[in-house]
């Protein structure tokens, strides 16, 4: 068993680890949508690695196709890493049902359904890690971007329940919590330049988390700090205020 | 958006434009001229800034390796850390090199850098099989020194100025360990310094750290490094964390008795005439990428690099004049680099000629540039040039008189749509 699975394989902080875990000598699934958009970065990897790399087709939205998907896998990954994220337009979703579906069920239906064929074969060969990127928008409801930040709270929820059953079992869940990164999800937000990660910081920190057993990082490790400080906003002033 | 280079100076405001396909980039080329490709922001001073850039850093596949020939094929955004980080363990190391790694094979090019091997194996375009570069008109064409040689002789070296290269094939070489063996040279003055080089030039790697504030006799007092790999197979190499400088030192930090205290420790570490090291590729090849923004040490105003070059029969007594005029000025510099180089090559703005270059940091203050065109002259007045990829300030005047070749490059930007489409402040300022 040498492989790991990145699902949502074409986001920025997805291609970033799947760099990061082939560095360090893990074998790669990538999962997405079109998976011919990743031809030259799996010929990326394999050339700057010697790694193997399998480019898989996976609809987040297609429920329904999940289990066969998983099902298809000859050898079974040893861990997942899940990237996928839609931030959407948060306007649009405000007034339109589909856009708020498409949202919720991206970050967050799309994900449970997978993890929860993944997470039943972990537990019954009692070993593997499953890494889920939440944000850390889903620590408190933002006007900004409330819709989102929802379906990434009840994501990092969801990952919680997921770690206190899987304890028995050996079975790693860490659940990771990036600010701000320069991605194509952020391209044309000012953002603060000391407050937001590199895509590969965020590998670095994942793998790192991963590895070492963490059950919740945040990254940059400034985030959880900050969260800390608007968690602690009382809601009659937080709702005054825009941030 | 303030944009700057590594020397911290000048900052301008400006727009960055990013690409993620062909077609967007010959858009961008086509509504948002003049522009200059930048990439990873390490050349010093205004080669790569203009009011618009175009940021090629995330242009950074790999694309194929020949473990035959050695050849890979990347894209321009590509720095070489990243290759070091893939090959050492491999067993690859680059065939040409500059003092840092974070730089990207676009800028590699677009800079001709050399290392401290140019007296064996010159410039990095040497190393380079073929190159894929954006013209102005949107075309891509695949330039080699044979099919293409103008476009070869004017964009090796060219600072940008032709256009943005996207791809290229560059030849590695083979190592055996990632460990130099290095001898080190205590060398008491400029004679002693130049004799020690003419001795040492069958070592494939050589540079002299020298100590630009002695005075009278000591002028010219020097550590001359040399070395060569190392053969026992110890190839494990991880790219380190860098410690970090977090912040801008106040600008009185250096002044020019810090950096003497600096250099008598520098100096004055090595004991014996004569000593031999054992040191790592990082070591030896990039000591100051250890620490992440070095560049703050010389606080908010930035700095600059001068760097120039003097053919080889006239090196001795024009660095003699103009060592003895930066030890009067006491306007300091940490690092103050000698290296002897091999014959020139024949692309228009490379910088290398045989002879003897010195580099060294000066922090911006009032009276530097009168300094340095003082300096300047001395350069000219013995038939040296300036280095085009570390300054920021030298005039179109002096830079003319230096590259023989310049008109060449001129006619040829005319000719083929590039000027008014690729331009940057130092292209301006020197009207090329």
């Amino acid at each position: 068993m040498s492989y790991v699975l990145i699902i949502g394989a074409n986001s920025d902080i997805a291609k970033a680890c799947a760099r990061e875990y082939a560095k360090n000598g893990y074998d790669l699934y990538l999962a997405l949508r079109d998976k011919d958009r990743l031809n030259d970065f799996k010929q990326d990897i394999e050339v700057r690695t010697k790694r193997a790399v399998k480019l898989l087709e996976l609809d987040i939205l297609d429920f329904n196709s999940h289990q066969g998907f998983y099902n298809s896998l000859d050898e079974k990954p040893l861990g997942v890493i899940s990237a996928v994220g839609y931030l959407g337009k948060h306007k649009e979703a405000q007034k339109s049902l589909k856009e708020t579906r498409k949202i919720i069920d991206t970050n967050y239906t799309g994900v449970v359904s997978i993890l929860n064929i993944i997470a039943n074969d972990f537990e019954k060969r009692r070993s593997g890690f499953i890494v889920g990127i939440s944000s850390v928008a889903g620590d408190r409801g933002r006007k900004s971007n409330y819709i989102y930040g929802s379906a990434k709270a009840a994501l990092s929820a969801y990952l919680s329940g997921l770690r206190n059953r899987l304890y028995e079992s050996q079975v790693q869940v860490l659940t990771v919590k990036p600010g701000f990164v320069a991605t194509k999800m952020t391209e044309g937000m000012d953002l603060p330049q000391r407050l937001t990660a590199q895509p590969d910081e965020v590998a670095r920190d994942i793998l790192k988390a991963q590895q070492s057993g963490k059950d919740i990082v945040y990254t940059k490790w400034i985030w959880r700090y900050i969260m800390l400080i608007i968690k602690a906003i009382p809601e009659w002033q937080f709702k005054k205020m825009s941030i | 958006m303030l944009c700057t280079a590594w020397g911290n100076y000048p900052k301008i405001e400006c727009k960055r434009y990013k690409f993620n396909t062909i077609e967007e980039l010959g858009e961008i080329i086509d509504s948002k001229s003049p522009l200059i490709p930048y990439g990873n922001g390490r050349s010093y001073g205004d080669s790569a800034l203009a009011h618009h850039i175009i940021e090629t850093r995330q242009r950074d596949y790999f694309i194929d390796f020949d473990e035959k020939s050695g050849l890979l094929y990347i894209e321009a955004g590509v720095l070489l850390s990243e290759i070091l980080e893939h090959f050492v363990p491999r067993g690859w190391f680059l065939k040409i090199t500059p003092g840092t790694k974070l730089i990207t094979i676009g800028g590699a090019i677009a800079s001709d850098v050399h290392g401290k091997n140019h007296h064996k194996e010159g410039c990095f375009s040497s190393c380079v099989k073929e190159f894929e570069i954006m013209l102005p008109d949107g075309k891509i064409v695949t330039c080699t020194p044979k099919d293409t040689p103008n476009l070869w002789r004017a964009t090796c070296g060219g600072q940008g100025l032709t256009g943005v290269i996207l791809r290229a094939k560059i030849y590695l070489k083979k190592i055996e360990s990632k460990y130099i063996r290095q001898t080190t040279i205590k060398t008491a003055n400029l004679k002693e310094t130049f004799e020690a080089f003419e001795e040492y030039s069958d070592m494939p790697y050589s540079v002299a750290w020298i100590d630009c504030l002695a005075k009278g006799e000591d002028i010219g007092k020097s550590l001359l490094m040399v070395g060569d790999f190392d053969s026992d197979g110890e190839l494990d190499y991880r790219l380190k964390d860098t410690k970090t400088i977090p912040i801008d030192f106040p600008v009185f930090a250096l002044n020019s008795w810090s950096v003497r205290a600096f250099n008598m420790l520098y100096y004055g570490r090595v004991k014996e005439k004569i000593s031999k090291q054992r040191v790592d590729i990082d070591t030896f090849f990039y000591p100051l990428d250890a620490i992440g923004d070095w560049n703050r040490i010389y606080g908010k105003r930035g700095f600059t690099q001068y760097q120039f070059i003097l053919p080889k029969e006239s090196s001795f007594e024009g660095l003699q004049r103009i060592l003895k005029e930066i030890s009067n000025s006491g306007k300091g510099s940490f690092l103050a680099v000698l290296k002897l180089y091999g014959k020139a090559n024949n692309n228009w703005l490379s910088f290398p000629m045989e002879g003897y270059s010195l580099a060294l940091d000066f922090k911006i203050e009032s009276g530097l540039f009168e300094l340095l065109d003082r300096l300047d002259r001395i350069v000219v007045e013995y038939g040296g040039r300036i280095y085009l990829t570390k300054d920021v300030r030298v005039s179109k005047d002096i830079f003319e008189k230096g590259y023989p070749n310049i008109d060449k490059f001129r006619e040829f930007r005319e000719k083929n749509g590039m000027s008014g489409v690729f331009e940057s402040l130092q292209s301006k300022r020197l009207e090329i």
